[in-house]
């Protein structure tokens, strides 16, 4: 008997029981469809994510202040970490240093005209900021480092802010009132969209010391001072980025008078945090892997239930074939293709679900699903091998079968 | 045509079990059948004689003694072998038919071919095959019916076909009208006399003596030794006129 005739005759047997058939498939096409969509929605997520850190500058290096010493609640102030000045010292000591930034935010009403915008995020920083955070400029130019010494009461709009303030009219040269102080805008950024849960497009951009005289509450500036949270280094290559980084923590000690390992800030990068990303979408990932994993085994399990029913109810077949001719190998593959073709027909329609899903999900929801073909390969790999592994225990139980005993059956 | 020996059992032993449960359901059975022999097996329940047809029909092995087939022992043959040995050289006819349920008269017939390992035999072949072997048992109109389908005289003749259909050179019937009326079992002894005629060599259990009396020899067992072997010649004769008669 060939191949073709035994694949022949397996499908030939399916087919007598088309529903109990289905049934069996099911917890296999399930385990499939799963694995598929499950790994196209966290491969989405993933490259979201990814996208989103990268939109946010290259090359960057962000030194984070470690406000363990003192602490914010303290009253009197506080010791240790990062302050304004840091910033100059690595712009103007370090080699590899594009740009640095430091940002100081607040919420402000604004006003133009007739126009009122209420809880508007206004972003305080340094010229660096659109080189350093890969920002560009529509119309209009930043301000420079002496008009954020001088405490110049200018800002740059973000894009979607400038069309709510001033409609089709140009914004440049117009005033502005920010809580209760005038400004000129002198720039409107070029369309950012959203970067995490930030609009960046919504944003009023201003120097950072109009922020922290004018919009940081008095009490919340007398204990943080000329302290800043971050700053954001941009390197001018990525090969200088080890170090830059290490330059950055000798200066940063030195300045502080701390020893390295006990600094009051971490430098962190990029990569870091497109690694730790990645660490758990990856461990959420495998976790998905492992949910869909099982329920393959639940469907080979399945399979090798109904495979042990169909070898009891047919055992009057099996003799039947020995009588005239059968071996026990021509007994086994009769019933290890009959395993075989449930998981591989299985997986099939598995796949057509997983992907067709996978797609429809990314579609019709705002879920992103990236589809990743090694995701079907395995799936369906896996499929096939679930088959031929909970095909073999019943497969051999037939093949072994004394002829009169099965003949005699019922 | 000239005779030769198909079957021949030197102290032919099959013992089950072990110990207090020890049964010895053939004990030293020598027989000797020849080409063309029509062969009755007797005896009462439990005397040995489905024992003894499952080994003559190559289903399971002597304990002791050898049994030579058409010139081959295969007393000592591995399961592969005998079901080889099965398919070529011996045609099975059961008294519960035993054929594949849901499956046409044509798809019965066709299952030796599954397993005869022969290149050559195409799909036309074996389906031309298949039908000529219908055809020859009187079922040429109901090759497409199921099982189901067809009374119990007809699936017996469906399962005479398959036993026919890889030529072999025994035909081993375990009481083949044991399940049919007397008007159907009729037929399916005519079916088996023509087959001899034919040169067909056949063994057959059978508890109905004037059955067993229309075929050349009658064995009769007991306790799993034989008891006599009788002689039938002249009544085969009268078998035939009997036919005739009808
Ligand atoms: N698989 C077995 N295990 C143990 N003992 C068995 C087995 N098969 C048959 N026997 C015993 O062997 C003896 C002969 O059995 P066998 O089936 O050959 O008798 P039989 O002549 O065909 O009887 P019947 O006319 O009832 O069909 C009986 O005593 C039976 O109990
Ligand atoms: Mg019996």
């Amino acid at each position: 008997m060939n191949s073709s005739e035994v694949i022949r005759i397996a499908w030939g047997a399916l087919l007598k029981n088309k529903v109990r058939s289905l049934l069996t498939m099911l917890g296999i096409i399930i385990g499939v469809a799963a694995v598929i969509i499950m790994i196209a929605i966290s491969a989405g997520t993933e490259a979201t994510i990814s996208e989103q850190i990268t939109s946010l500058g290259s090359n960057l290096v962000f030194v984070t202040s470690n406000f363990s010493r003192g602490g914010m609640g303290g009253g009197g102030g506080q010791t240790g970490g990062l302050v304004y000045d840091d910033a100059f010292a690595i712009a103007d000591e370090i080699d590899g240093v594009k740009g640095v930034v430091v940002e100081q935010s607040s919420t402000q009403t604004v006003k133009a005209g007739n126009v009122t915008l209420d809880g508007v995020s206004i972003l305080g920083s340094t010229p660096d900021f659109p080189s350093v955070r890969d920002m560009e400029l529509e119309d209009g130019r930043y301000f420079n480092q002496s008009e954020v010494d001088r405490k110049q009461k200018m800002v740059v709009l973000g894009h979607s802010l400038a069309q709510e303030l001033f409609g089709d009219s140009d914004p440049i040269g117009q005033q502005v009132t920010v809580g209760t102080t005038r400004f000129v805008v002198i720039g409107v950024m070029a369309e950012k969209g959203l970067v995490g849960d930030v609009d960046y497009d919504a944003r009023l951009y201003m120097p950072i010391t109009v922020v922290l005289q004018k919009f940081t509450p008095t009490q919340f500036a007398k204990i943080v001072g000329d302290r800043v949270r971050m700053i954001y280094v941009e390197v001018d290559d990525q090969d200088n980025l080890e170090d830059v980084i290490f330059q950055i923590e000798v200066l940063l000690a030195k300045r502080h008078d701390v020893a390295l390992d006990e600094a009051d800030f971490t430098v962190t990068t990029q990569q870091d945090i497109i690694g730790t990303q990645e660490a758990t979408t990856a461990a959420f990932r495998s976790l998905l892997a492992w949910v869909a994993g099982v329920s393959l085994i639940v469907g080979g399990i399945g399979i090798m239930n109904i495979m042990l029913v169909s070898v009891t109810e047919r055992t009057r077949e099996i003799g039947i074939r020995q009588s005239v001719g059968a071996t026990p190998n021509d007994i086994r593959w009769q019933f290890l293709t009959e395993a075989l073709l449930l998981s591989l027909v299985g997986g099939l329609i598995g796949t057509f679900i997983g992907v067709g899903g996978s797609w429809l999900f990314g579609t019709v929801s705002d879920m992103r699903t990236v589809i990743v073909p090694t995701s079907v390969v395995v799936a369906f790999g896996s499929a096939a091998i679930v088959g031929a592994f909970f095909g073999f225990y019943p497969a051999n139980k037939a093949a072994e079968l004394d002829p009169i005993e099965a003949l005699r059956h019922e | 045509m000239a005779r030769r020996t198909i079957i021949e059992t030197i102290d032919l032993t099959k013992i089950y079990g072990m110990g207090d449960a020890r049964v010895a359901a053939l004990d030293g059975v020598s027989i000797h059948i020849e080409t063309g022999e029509f062969v009755a097996i007797m005896g009462p329940s439990g005397s040995g004689k489905s024992t003894l047809m499952n080994i003559l029909g190559c289903l399971s092995r002597p304990t002791g003694g050898r049994y030579i087939l058409d010139g081959e022992d295969v007393s000592d043959l591995d399961k592969v072998q005998l079901a080889a040995i099965r398919n070529r050289k011996i045609g099975y006819i059961f008294q519960s038919y035993n054929l594949l349920p849901r499956t046409t008269a044509l798809q019965n017939v066709m299952l030796p071919l599954q397993y005869d390992r022969i290149k050559e035999r195409t799909a036309e072949k074996r389906v031309a095959l298949a039908a000529k072997m219908l055809k020859k048992v009187g079922l040429a109109e109901r090759i497409q019916h199921q099982p189901q389908e067809l009374s119990g005289g007809q699936q017996q003749r469906v399962a005479i076909a398959r036993a026919l259909i890889n030529d072999p050179v025994l035909i081993m019937a375990d009481e083949p009208t044991g399940n049919l009326d007397s008007k159907s079992g009729d037929e399916i002894m005519n079916l088996l006399h023509e087959l001899h005629q034919q040169g067909a060599t056949i063994v057959m259990v059978t508890h109905d003596p004037e059955i067993a009396s229309y075929t050349q020899r009658t064995i009769h067992l007991r306790d799993g030794k034989i008891e006599k072997i009788v002689h039938n010649g002249a009544n085969e004769h009268k078998r035939a006129e009997k036919r005739s008669e009808k």
